[in-house]
């Protein structure tokens, strides 16, 4: 019997405020009373529009998106990306797109704005351009290349942006406000002046009080623009950015209600004059204003939400205050920072004509509220000011003092302490200082932590340092000491026991111990510091761990090189490189298996794992393994495991390289590498990807030319696909970068960190991490490679090592004191083998 | 390969389990003792240069049921020399065998000492 279908709810924009209402959608657990699609007009998933002008400084499309398809995917919702939404049409309730007729339940404008052209004649010239999609943004960047000189037409702060972005291409830039100032909305005209003086030291022409008549051919340069008193400027490149209006056609023509300026308009729960369609983000006009910033953006999401749900959560209007740094100067505007919609506002002005900082502060009419404020070339007052003005805080006896440069009469900054607990912290996600301390008292013990419960500080990012300074101040009034320390015995981190291990050249654990041991306690150490101590001498000198001083610090799994099991018996698996195996020795690993009475079972890395056997019988075994050529497969070890491979050109029809001749060498290569978790990697032959490399801590994926590289993917409990980190590599340097990595993950990670979490944890994220391994930012590329080699040049079969050592061979013993076998292991069979009964 | 010697009585021996080289320093080793309910599976910790270098606790782990606390690391938890179990990581305290997670669960602790290279255990 067929479930009711769910009704259909229809989301139209896939920009930031569209991706932000389909994450509430899926939180408040919209998916599972409604049938989600989401339609965009961009080939792009959502991305971080805030973030744009670094597209040109090195950020591709992907780093900038805001989200996955497998996002969307895992949650049910259908994405339906460059297929944009042609008409609504609310008789039928459908709506229409090239492709078809899609019925809705309920509707969900999330179109957003796009980018206003003065009607300027000349303004469809070749090389006059928008600044708004990456598409804009390509648009730009192919023009920039036949041309010298760019212009921005607009002051305010996207043509900031966007004059920002022109010069990054190297262009001779200039930008044209038709306002007497520059950003007229956010500063005034001291401020306008002084961010003249400082956007023009940047080699940045600015003309403002000029309205452009009409462009025309040029002489020396592609265009020519007149403005109204007949002046001309000359240039190759024009990007008009001078405001945005609402994406509202879709509502117009099907007859919502529409502002008089644009604009669909909503009421507090984001309905639209139709109850069935609700409307969010720059296309939405509330209380007569469009809202052109993200935070308020996303709280209409978040009344959107819930409005389709059980309600409860309405909007109800968003401070417009914000800071930004624009060609690295400083702006910041608060409130009503012109002191116009105050009656009988009082204002205090610094101005530094030097340091070129302006600041103002408009104080309420009877001095004990702050009403609006205003930066220019310093934002570090503007947290302290924001919280005044957000709470309404009362100012001190002489507000001036809050304005005034610090080590003055300066006020002390407002500490955490002064806020109150509806302080917000985070106006994208709606974090209120209450929500933090709920956090932490929830048992959020750091930054992060907080991070990822409350989503604080993960939109614009401009709340970082308070947030910082907020979750160390509660940590610290709670008593929790930050302390990294690895356990008692030693006040270090894993990291730092490395570099101590390495600069040092300390061989053993007890010289460690003896030299930075915490002397408070038996200096025995634990299972938390012994295994880490050991993992990190293996990195640094591959001594066998089965030498006599390196044996007490090894779990069970190391000590006796095989795999504890629940029953106290061991799993042995031979390294079948590449899983790649001969006949001859898939018949030994059956002859010692049905000797040995081995239950045996194929791994998911293509090797072939021996369960069952005794203590005292892996010598034995291993010799007989040995023997027939094999080698341990480190199956016990935070170590490299597998490689695994398809099969490659050698018999694939599809294959463009020989994914298991490379997975070999691989293997072979970083075998019986030591490392702060087990590490694993894929070779794919062809971009079909049967080795599912993606899901490895290396992956490799050949291609026409060469080898693309993957890094810190990872199956298991939570997987993470790879990233791809570099293209088209040559064997050479293949093995170069992977040298680096590793080597520089083993130096930095804790203990127990695979290297996805790790990467998640690196500050600089993968940008920084290419920086280092593949530019070499750190000047350790060349030292890294030489430690890698050491271990390279240093390896032994530990098994070999220990059955040639009568001494290391006693460990293998069940009881020192008798040959007798441990009575307590039974077993029963089950499909034809043997397992723990 | 000694062989435990049993004095065979109803009550508590001392008898040699095994020598200094058997041992393993600063980890364990296991071995059978004869007691008056039967053989035993004990599990010897060594830790030379300490105040007590010899220490002797059950082998038999109570949480996973296996045999297997001799092959735990040897370690020290706020000022306690401890064991930890190699199956699911609970540690043992090895001067009485109390488990430090769970007060309820307590392995025995055995006396041990070494006579000359000799270690002798009561059983």
């Amino acid at each position: 019997m067929n479930t009711p279908a769910k009704p259909q709810l229809i989301v139209i924009g896939n920009g930031m405020v569209g991706h932000h209402l389909v994450e509430q959608l899926v939180e408040q657990g919209a998916t599972e009373r409604y049938t989600v699609i989401v339609f965009g007009e961009e080939r792009h998933l959502a991305y971080d529009r805030v973030h744009l002008s670094e597209y040109f400084s090195g950020r591709d499309a992907d780093s900038l998106a805001l989200s996955t398809a497998d996002y969307y995917a895992e949650n049910g919702i259908e994405l339906r990306l460059h297929e944009a939404v042609t008409a609504i049409d609310r008789e039928a309730g459908e709506i229409v797109t090239p492709k078809g007729r899609y019925p809705y339940a309920r509707l969900v404008l999330a179109t957003g704005s796009y980018p206003f052209v003065p009607p300027i004649p000349g303004n469809e010239r070749d090389g006059c351009l928008v600044y708004r999609t990456l598409e804009d943004l390509d648009a730009i960047r192919e023009a920039a290349e036949s041309a010298s000189t760019g212009v921005v037409v607009g002051g305010g702060l996207l043509g900031l942006e966007a004059a920002n972005a022109l010069r990054g291409l190297n262009l001779d830039t200039a930008v044209v406000e038709f306002a007497p100032r520059l950003m007229p909305m956010q500063v005034d005209s001291e401020g306008g002046e002084l961010l003249r003086e400082k956007i023009e030291a940047l080699g940045v022409q600015v003309l403002t009080g000029r309205a452009t008549q009409e462009i025309v051919d040029g002489e020396r340069s592609r265009h020519r623009m007149v403005f109204q008193d007949d002046k001309v400027l000359e240039t190759d490149l024009i990007v008009f950015s001078a405001g945005i209006r609402p994406r509202d056609e879709l509502a117009r023509d099907c007859g919502l209600e529409i502002g008089e300026r644009g604009g669909v308009v909503i009421d507090d729960n984001c309905l639209t004059s139709d109850p069935a369609i609700l409307a969010v983000g720059e296309v939405a006009l509330w209380n007569n204003s469009i809202f052109g910033l993200v935070a308020p953006g996303y709280q209409m999401a978040k009344a959107a939400a819930s409005t389709l749900l059980e309600g409860g959560t309405a909007f109800a209007g968003a401070d417009m205050s914000t800071k930004l740094k624009l060609m690295g100067v400083d702006v910041g505007s608060i409130g009503d920072a012109h002191g116009d919609r105050t009656p009988g506002a009082r204002m205090f002005r610094f101005l530094d004509p030097l340091k070129q900082q302006y600041r103002k502060l408009v104080v309420s009419s009877d001095g004990k509220r702050l009403v609006g404020a205003m930066l220019v070339g310093d934002n570090s007052y503007y947290d302290t000011l924001l919280q005044y003005y957000a709470n309404r805080i009362e100012l001190p006896e002489d507000p001036a003092a809050l304005i005034l440069p610090a080590g003055s009469e300066a006020a002390p900054a407002l500490g955490p302490d002064a806020l109150p607990a509806t302080a917000m912290i985070c106006s994208c996600h709606n974090v209120t200082k209450a929500d933090v301390c709920a956090t932490i008292d929830g048992g959020a013990v750091d930054l992060g932590a907080v991070k990822g419960e409350t989503k604080a500080s993960t939109g614009c990012g401009g709340c970082a340092a308070l947030l910082k300074t907020l979750v160390d101040h509660e940590l610290e009034s709670r008593g929790v000491e930050v302390d990294k320390s690895i356990c008692e015995h030693f006040h270090y981190t894993r990291q730092e026991l490395y570099d101590i291990v390495r600069v040092e050249g300390i061989k053993t654990f007890s010289e460690l111990m003896e030299k930075h041991g915490n002397p408070e306690t038996h200096k025995l150490g634990c299972d938390i510091c012994k295994p880490a101590v050991a993992s990190i001498l293996a990195s640094c000198f591959n001594e066998p761990i089965t030498d006599a001083a390196h044996i007490p610090l090894q779990d069970t799994n190391d000590t006796f090189m095989a795999n504890m099991q629940k029953n106290g018996t061991y799993s042995v698996v031979p390294r079948i490189a590449g899983g790649e195996i001969t006949p001859d020795k898939l018949v030994v690993l059956g002859q010692v298996a049905q000797k040995y009475n081995l239950y045996t079972k194929v791994t998911g890395g293509q090797r072939i794992d021996l369960f069952g056997a005794r203590l005292e019988d892996l010598p034995a075994i291993w010799g007989e393994l040995i023997e027939a050529g094999f080698e341990t497969g480190h199956a016990y070890g935070k170590s490299l495991r597998t490689v695994k491979s398809c099969v490659g050109s050698t018999w694939c029809r599809y294959g463009v390289q020989d994914s298991v001749g490379m997975a070999i060498r691989l293997e072979n290569r970083y075998k019986g590498l030591r490392a702060p978790h087990k590490i694993k990697f894929g070779v794919s032959g062809c971009t079909r990807e049967c080795a599912e490399a993606q899901s490895k801590d290396i992956g490799v994926i050949a291609t026409e030319n060469g080898w693309n590289l993957y890094v810190s993917g990872n199956g298991g409990m939570r997987p993470r696909h790879a990233e791809l980190f570099a293209t088209d590599l040559s064997d050479e340097e293949l093995f170069r970068y992977i040298d680096r990595f590793l080597m520089f993950y083993i130096r930095t990670a804790d203990r127990l960190q695979r290297t996805s979490v790790w990467r998640e944890n690196l500050e600089g994220g993968l940008d920084y991490l290419k920086e280092v391994i593949l530019e070499d930012s750190l000047g350790i590329g060349e030292e890294l490679e030489r430690q890698m080699q050491a271990v390279v040049d240093t390896y032994v079969c530990e098994w070999s090592n220990a059955i040639s050592d009568p001494e290391k061979l006693k460990r293998f013993r069940s009881f020192v004191n008798d040959a007798r076998p441990d009575p307590d292991i039974i077993y029963t069979t089950e499909r034809g083998q043997l397992r723990p009964a | 390969m000694s062989s435990a010697i049993a004095a065979k009585t109803m009550t508590q021996t001392w008898q040699t389990v095994c020598t200094r080289a058997d041992l393993v320093p600063y980890s364990g080793v296991a071995a059978w003792v004869e007691t008056p309910e039967g053989p035993a599976q004990v599990a010897i910790f060594y830790l030379p240069g300490h105040a007590q270098e010899l220490y002797a606790i059950d082998h038999h782990d109570p949480f996973s049921k296996a045999n297997v606390i001799a092959r735990g690391i040897v370690g020290d938890l706020k000022g306690q020399p401890v064991v930890a179990s190699p199956i699911y990581k609970q540690h043992f305290r090895l001067e009485d065998g109390q488990c430090l997670e769970d007060e309820s669960v307590q392995l025995r602790a055995w006396k041990v000492s070494f006579k000359g290279d000799e270690v002798w255990i009561e059983a």
